[in-house]
């Protein structure tokens, strides 16, 4: 029988989770509770005395001051209805596992296999009787039924000797491991059958070529050597379905493309990747020659640049779109711990500086009903935020840049981009930390978390559609300790030289991690029986492919073994030796001795058959909209800040710590009071040298419903300027590209198929005409292409998305400049010329129109500039800088102007613009390249003198009254708006979330 | 060296400031040893080699059990290789050598929790706590605080007001009754207390982060040599950290750096 502890407030102590909670019901489900009181349960399955109970409970379970506990008995009194909220057996319960070790180190003694916490919560409500209700309010805001179970009672239903009857959510298995073989010489639709079922996400022409494979002679000859025949293991199979997935293979990327453009002419395209992403890289590696500071793209978890002589810069981006639309705080918790994993998991390892977060959701406030699976998007961004907050703020890691995107087809799938960046020394022990080998005969080694059925299946899940059958398993809940505990140790083994090479386990879990490593080798083999297991019943081929958090795989040389465990050891860190990389050629499995997978390096992972798909481009009929200049712009400023994709972030910003590892010094949020947007971030990753990092990012996904080419056109351009406008060095920077889209190959469930292939053809085009032009090399990246849902007819696609992440240096970070006004009398300029270019704007948005005329970028005009901006930031007579970009020049004046706490009177008579511009297009025009700056009156000659033959006009200045004046043509007020109401206007949309 | 001021501080199992607060006790001129746990638990590493112990922010084993609760359950219960004694029991040991220890945020939570601090007048049992801030959330904001001017707090000496940043979920500071504040109070304690524009203390949200009793931000035991805060010291050691070093005119060295110095300079005429 398990023991049950509860924990609760004493009475006069205020409960600000059950507050929170209960204003949460409110905003979510519109219901008004009285109160709502929270209660933390330990259910103790261990053989433990009553003593030990009461004194883990008296102990380390509760604090003296404020709490009380009760042993085998409700703690709950004074409610209308009591819900209590679990994990389902197997789900992460980190708490659980910390409440498990504070007993053992209290008693001396350590749980016996299968002995546990389990923790829940149990939520006091008042004011309401109805039960129906209360299973609303689990359903749909307390629990994830996917990973919770819920049991609700009335008052008068608690045995006030019992309590809430106990549930020990232990993971049973009686199911012995085997291996099942798997004859292929069965019908096309029967092949097709075992894809589905099996949740593979192989196509019939994979399945062929696996087929083929498996029946040739000589390959059954070989397999027969050792104990294998025809037919394949359920372990092979699974292997192969991984590592073919769309999610690590990236088919679409690498598939041949048949483009006809709109004229008619027809291009094959051998790999968009290798085209545009890496042909773009290559070409501006090129040109750079000798001062080519790229070290490492492309071939690692993420990309390495240079820093300065010591060190560089590692950096990643992935997105974890699937697993949060299920399980958003789950799924992004997963997300940013995964990619933490990814810098440490480049090169020999490197200590983890920053993260950077973007989210694109629907509106927060929608109010129409959503179709079956399909969380709200309240939930989904509380969910997310929650998640990205424990994963970055548990790590010690700062999250310094982000946004947060908004539309409706989000609903179908939220994207959720995860950033990391990393520092490593140039060289560790005499050899560049960026690269690494492993070598025949170094052990395959597992340290960090244990495997268990989580994340089962989570690669090929995201290789699909949002549907009915999208497997729970596919949901994970992520561990910051056990990682944090995992990186200290590994940092130390680097340093001391304890191995030869390290990646991480996400995707694929270990069949991707030893397959990729032994690339270097050309073989390994693995014995899965050793793999330390969360809970027994794990099946081989689960063990092989489970996607368990906070695990990495290391090549660890036989003369340091002793010492790398023993490290680990010390350090309360698991690591446990698996087998040994060959050069059999052979990916090659066992289990309690017998051979289980048998397949070819080469087949498992160059066999995967390239993918043909259609692309056709045809412009949209597209006009501009015709509406009257309307007669308040005041009030249209205002909507504009109040615009969820422009309004303030502040309460999100907050929720992460920007701070830790005291190296942010252009943070996130800043100016006068603290609270003004940052176009950038920047960072000083050495506490004694003043060099930083700089990270910005574009991203600008109803630009693509015009025009994919200049969606990412835009983006680029945004993330540049974004990066300059804070004094990024436009000279030593890198881009990232993280493709999200919709699937784009036609089928039955895709008729338009052909067309979204052409959006991303001409979205790659793009990327590698401005990279190119730029001179911006691509270091990294990563796609998601089945950002659809489908369930029935109901079918929601996301707007085609690329966040093009943008990171590089500034080489004295006490350069860097903000974007808020420092004071009256500095001079106001506008560099880069307005042009009618509103379509895809929020302004057009605001009034229901999406137009035609999308921005275009000039890369050459907005290179010049961008240089000359870096000479005037270096001579330190810039005062505030700030890009122009949602909303325009409009709202770049009333973010710069109340973030500063000081007026300006602008003359729009001034600005560089297209003669028979309207005024109100003037002002809300979203032209790329475009950046406010004020300056020193005193430095109006050499400012002006370097941006001489350059668009760069004194619009107005900045002024001591705290209003923003704006003239038009006819120097009338067209605008004047006290700054609070500005910003209060800015402020008060996501104030409350 | 005899003249080395010495100070440690402690990592692993989810502290996350260490590097910062080893950086500011080396600018403030000491030696400093950023040590895991692991190596105190080996006994390799001997607590009382050291004069200023630093207890950094961050989330011992994810804060999973309220703050700092795990982490304070470890220190008292982990054995120590080769020693009878717990590694609370060297914390005690170099306490009553009148050493100097100073928690940030994750590490006052720590003291506090271990009955460390305030412990008045000898009483180890812990009257005060650190919890959920009032608004529910963890919030990143940069806070006035007013310092005590006749607090014993050896690390405060001479300042009247600091600037920091507060970076918690759990900072709203409580203690187990009226009476326990009003030692605190008459005791001079509470050395630093949330301030609005003036200076003054304040219940005022945002100002009062978290809504602690009496603005109190952080504590001192009866000797000053005992400190925590939930404010981030370590985070304001150079005017860039600043969030308003773009617009303002600010010395080079940050407010923060102040209190190490401080606590080096104690050191030095005191213990050395």
């Amino acid at each position: 029988m398990a023991w049950r502890i509860v924990v609760g407030l004493k009475k006069h102590v205020k409960d600000a989770r059950g507050e929170k909670i209960r204003r949460e019901i409110n905003g979510h489900l519109n219901l008004s509770l009285t109160s709502v009181r929270t209660l933390d349960v330990y259910t103790v399955d261990a053989a433990l005395s009553l003593d030990e109970v009461t004194q883990a409970a008296a102990g380390p379970f509760s604090d003296p001051v404020i709490q009380e506990y009760a042993v085998n008995q409700p703690l709950a009194n004074s409610f209308d209805i009591l819900i209590e909220v679990g994990y389902r057996p197997g789900v992460t319960d980190n708490t659980g596992r910390t409440a498990k070790e504070a007993i053992q180190y209290m008693t001396g003694r350590q749980f016996t296999a299968g002995e546990a916490v389990y923790t829940s919560t149990q939520y006091l409500l008042s004011g309401l009787t109805d039960k129906s209700v209360a299973e609303k309010i689990a359903k749909d805001f307390l629990a994830n039924g996917l990973i919770q179970y819920w049991t609700i009672l009335s008052d008068d239903e608690l045995d006030p000797m019992v309590g809430v009857p106990v549930t020990v959510p232990k993971v049973v298995s009686d199911a012995a491991p085997a291996v099942r073989t798997l004859s292929l010489q069965i019908s096309d639709d029967e092949l097709l059958d075992i894809s589905r079922m099996g949740m593979l996400a192989l196509n019939l022409e994979e399945m062929h070529k696996i087929k083929e494979h498996i029946s040739d002679p000589q390959i059954v000859a070989e397999r027969q050597k050792v104990g294998l025949g025809a037919e394949l293991t359920d372990v092979e199979l699974e292997a192969l379905a991984q590592t073919w997935s769309e999610h690590c293979k990236h088919k679409i990327f690498s598939a041949r493309i048949e483009y006809e453009d709109e004229t008619g002419q027809v291009q094959q395209i051998d790999s968009l990747f290798k085209t545009y992403i890496v042909g773009a890289t290559s070409k501006v590696r090129e040109n750079l020659g000798a001062d080519d500071y790229c070290l490492s793209v492309f071939k690692d978890n993420a990309g390495v640049i240079e820093f300065d002589k010591d060190w560089s810069i590692v950096f990643k981006v992935e997105t974890h779109n699937s697993p949060s639309a299920l399980d958003p705080y789950g799924g992004a918790l997963t997300g940013i711990v995964g990619v933490n994993r990814d810098g440490m998991g480049t090169g020999m390892g490197a200590r983890l500086i920053f993260n950077t977060d973007v989210f694109c959701f629907a509106s927060p406030f929608l109010e129409k009903e959503l179709p079956p699976r399909l969380l709200h998007p309240r939930r989904i961004f509380e969910g997310v935020v929650e998640g990205v907050e424990h994963g970055g703020n548990k790590s010690g890691i700062p999250t310094i840049n982000g946004s947060l995107v908004f539309d409706d087809r989000f609903a179908g799938k939220p994207l959720v981009y995860c950033g990391t960046a990393a520092l490593m020394p140039r060289l560790l022990d005499g050899k560049p930390c960026h690269e690494k080998k492993v070598l025949v005969g170094d052990h395959i080694v597992m340290t960090g978390g244990r495997i268990g059925k989580d994340g089962i299946h989570g690669a090929t899940f995201s290789s699909e559609e949002l549907h009915e059958g999208s497997p729970v398993t596919a949901v994970q809940i992520g561990d910051p300790i056990t990682q944090r505990k995992m990186f200290d140790f590994l940092i130390i083994a680097r340093d001391r030289g304890l191995y030869n090479s390290i990646t991480d386990n996400g995707a694929g879990g270990l069949s991707s991690s030893v397959g990729e490593m032994a690339e270097d080798t050309g073989g390994f083999e693995l014995n899965l029986d050793r793999a330390p297991l969360k809970y027994p019943g794990l099946q081989p081929w689960e063990i092989l492919i489970s996607e368990a958090q906070e695990r990495m795989t290391l090549a660890v040389p036989e003369d340091k073994l002793d010492a790398f465990i023993a490290l680990a050891k010390e350090m309360d860190v698991e690591a446990t030796d698996l087998g040994i990389f060959t050069d059999s050629g052979y990916f090659h499995c066992l289990y309690e001795g017998k051979t289980v997978s048998y397949l070819g390096m080469d087949f498992v992972h160059e066999g995967v058959p390239q993918l043909v798909i259609p692309a056709k481009w045809q412009p949209k009929e597209l006009s501009e909209p015709d509406f009257a200049q309307p007669a308040d712009l005041g009030q249209e400023l205002r909507q504009l800040l109040s615009r969820l994709n422009i309004c303030s972030k502040e309460s999100v910003v907050r929720r992460y710590d920007h701070e830790v590892q005291a190296g942010t010094v252009i943070k996130p949020l800043l100016g006068v009071t603290n609270d003004g947007p940052s176009d950038a971030a920047v960072f000083r990753p050495l506490l004694d040298s003043f060099a930083g990092v700089v990270v910005s990012h574009g991203i600008c996904p109803s630009y693509s419903d015009i025009d994919t080419y200049h969606m990412m056109a835009c983006a680029i351009d945004e993330g540049l300027r974004n990066y300059v406008a804070v004094g990024g060095d436009i000279e030593h920077v890198a881009g990232l590209d993280n493709f999200c889209w919709c699937d784009p190959v036609e089928s039955s469930k895709t008729p338009d198929g052909r067309y979204k292939a052409a959006q991303l053809v001409r979205a790659n085009q793009a990327l590698y005409d401005y990279c190119v032009a730029y001179g911006v090399p691509l270091i990294s990246g990563k796609d998601s292409m089945k950002n659809d849902y489908q369930i029935g007819d109901n079918k929601i696609s996301i707007p085609p998305t690329v966040l093009f992440s943008v990171i590089g240096k500034i080489a004295d970070a006490r350069k860097a400049v903000s974007m808020d006004v420092k004071r009256p009398g500095d001079l106001v300029y506008l560099l880069g010329k307005t042009a009618d270019e509103l379509g895809g704007s929020e302004y057009y948005a605001q009034h229901k129109e999406l137009g035609r005329q999308v921005p275009h970028v000039d890369a050459q005009v907005a290179l010049q500039r961008y240089r000359t901006l870096n000479k005037a930031q270096q001579q330190g007579i810039i005062a505030s800088c700030h890009d122009l970009s949602d909303g325009g020049l409009g709202v770049a004046l009333a973010e710069s102007a109340f973030a500063g706490g000081f007026g300006m009177e602008i003359d729009l008579t001034r600005v560089d613009k297209d003669s028979d511009i309207r005024e109100d297009k003037l002002l809300f025009s979203e032209s790329q390249s475009r950046l406010l700056v004020t300056i020193h009156p005193q430095h109006k000659e050499d400012f002006e003198r370097l941006f001489v033959n350059q668009s760069c006009r004194c619009i107005g200045q900045v002024i001591a009254a705290s209003d923003l004046v704006i003239r038009g043509y006819q120097a009338q007020n067209l605008v004047q708006q006290p700054l609070q109401q500005l910003k209060q206007a800015w402020q008060a949309p996501l104030r409350e979330m | 060296m005899k003249n080395t001021v010495k100070a440690i501080v402690i990592a692993g199992y989810g502290t996350n400031c260490e590097r910062e607060v080893a950086y500011a006790c080396q600018l403030a001129g000491a030696d400093v040893d950023i040590v895991h746990i692991a190596e105190l638990l080996t006994g390799r590493v001997n607590l009382n080699d050291y004069h200023f112990l630093n207890l950094a922010g961050g989330f011992l084993d994810g804060d999973d059990l309220g703050s700092a609760k795990a982490g304070a359950n470890r220190l008292l219960h982990a054995p120590v290789a080769g020693s009878a004694d717990s590694l609370a029991e060297q914390l005690r040991q170099f306490i009553a050598a009148g050493k100097l220890v100073m928690g940030v945020c994750n590490g006052f939570q720590l003291l506090v929790k271990m009955g460390l601090l305030p412990a008045i007048d000898g009483n180890q049992q812990q009257t005060c706590t650190l919890t959920h801030n009032e608004s529910g959330r963890f919030e990143d904001r940069w806070c006035q605080l007013t310092v005590d001017p006749d607090s014993p707090c050896v690390f405060t000496q001479g300042l009247s007001h600091l600037y920091f940043p507060v970076r918690h979920g759990e900072g709203k500071f409580v203690t187990a009754g009226d009476t326990v504040l009003q030692r605190l109070e008459e005791l001079n304690l509470a050395v630093l207390k949330y301030a609005d524009n003036q200076g003054q203390p304040t219940q005022t949200y945002p100002a009062n982060p978290n809504g602690s009793v009496a603005a109190i931000a952080g504590i001192c035991d009866q000797t000053g040599r005992l400190f925590g805060l939930m404010p981030h010291p370590e985070a304001y050691i150079h005017r860039t950290h600043h969030p308003r070093w773009t617009r303002e005119e600010l010395p080079e060295e940050g407010m923060g750096l102040l209190l190490y110095k401080n606590a080096v300079r104690f050191i030095q005429q005191e213990l050395l």
